[in-house]
């Protein structure tokens, strides 16, 4: 009887370690949650941004900047690449590169950078 | 010696979790499936880039019609794309309890992720309507062909996923999905965040960079 007791009392223990820290299965839901509430202010500043009367190159470079670190922040955290094994990062990002790299290319052909 | 079996059941257990549960062996050591849709992801770039920048560079050739400056509402747009933004965490959700074998929690996470996606397809197509009333169609001029293109495919890969999340619900509630169900319903996170992060550039260069 107290030794079942004790194995109930560290199941406990272990159970509520699991809860708060998700830690058998990644980050916890609050924390997705967090993320996600960065997120939606990212994108309220980016929409304000567009309000505000910045000069256009400057809120072009804004709106980029904005745009990376929330697709950045979308792949390594929502689609887990951040703690899943580092092939799969090659995979998604090279490919991500190859049709950055080849369209860059074929709009510096069309002279879209020229004007 | 029994401390032993157990430990070695509980190893093969973890390997078999490693392995996409009864998936394919892979000389990786990692899920075929899961391999296979990140190169899919990987490719669907390629499609995406271009869409892109054809855009990019079409977008000032208003031959006639409407240009982008007169049609965008970007507070409406603003509040589709929170919509698709919440979706993706809908998505992790249910990737997280599907984790935990929390079926309930999963088919309720899964299910919201879908209604949230149509809601954002619903949209698209009011935006569609209202641009083509206000006088830009696929034809008008060569920012019409491009503008419809792009974001009709981006629209109709939320489609896609929408159908594959309810598909997946519908399985999950009969019970008849093979193998380990977290890998399924991590397979179509990834392409909803996929659909999701593309939007992400969508949004910014085709609404709110100024054209």
């Amino acid at each position: 009887m107290a030794t079942n007791t004790a194995l109930d009392t560290s199941h406990d223990d272990a159970h509520h370690v699991d809860a708060h820290h998700g830690d058998d299965h990644g980050p916890s839901d609050r924390f997705f949650v967090m993320v996600a509430v960065a997120l939606a202010i990212m994108t309220l500043v980016e929409v304000l941004a567009t309000e505000v009367g910045i000069p256009a190159p400057w809120t072009t470079v804004f709106l980029l900047v904005l745009m990376v670190i929330k697709f950045l922040t979308v792949t390594s955290l929502f689609m887990h690449l951040k703690w899943d094994n580092k092939l799969f990062s090659l995979l998604f990002y090279t490919g991500l590169v190859l049709s950055v790299g080849v369209y860059v290319v074929a709009l510096a052909c069309f002279q879209f950078f020229a004007g | 010696m029994s401390d032993a079996v157990l430990d070695h059941a509980a190893a093969a257990h973890d390997d078999h979790d490693d392995h996409g549960g009864h998936g394919a062996h892979s000389a990786t050591g990692l899920s075929n499936n899961k391999l296979a849709m990140w190169l899919f992801l990987g490719s669907d770039c390629l499609l995406f880039g271009g869409l892109i920048s054809t855009y990019m560079l079409y977008r000032g050739r208003v031959q006639e019609g409407p240009n982008p400056n007169s049609l965008y509402n970007i507070p409406f747009t603003s509040v589709s794309s929170f919509v698709l933004l919440m979706s993706s965490l809908t998505m992790v959700l249910a990737v997280t309890a599907a984790k935990r074998r929390d079926d309930r929690r999963t088919r309720i996470w899964l299910t919201t992720t879908a209604l949230l996606g149509a809601a954002f397809v619903g949209a698209q197509v009011f935006e569609f309507t209202s641009f083509y009333r206000r006088g830009l169609g696929f034809t008008t001029s060569l920012f019409g062909s491009s503008f419809y293109t792009l974001t009709g495919f981006h629209g109709v890969h939320v489609t896609v996923g929408v159908i594959m999340l309810l598909s997946v619900v519908a399985i999950l509630l009969r019970g008849r999905i093979p193998g380990d169900k977290a890998e399924v319903v991590e397979l179509i996170g990834l392409y909803w965040h996929f659909v999701d992060i593309v939007w992400i550039i969508i949004f910014t260069v085709v609404y709110l960079i100024p054209s």
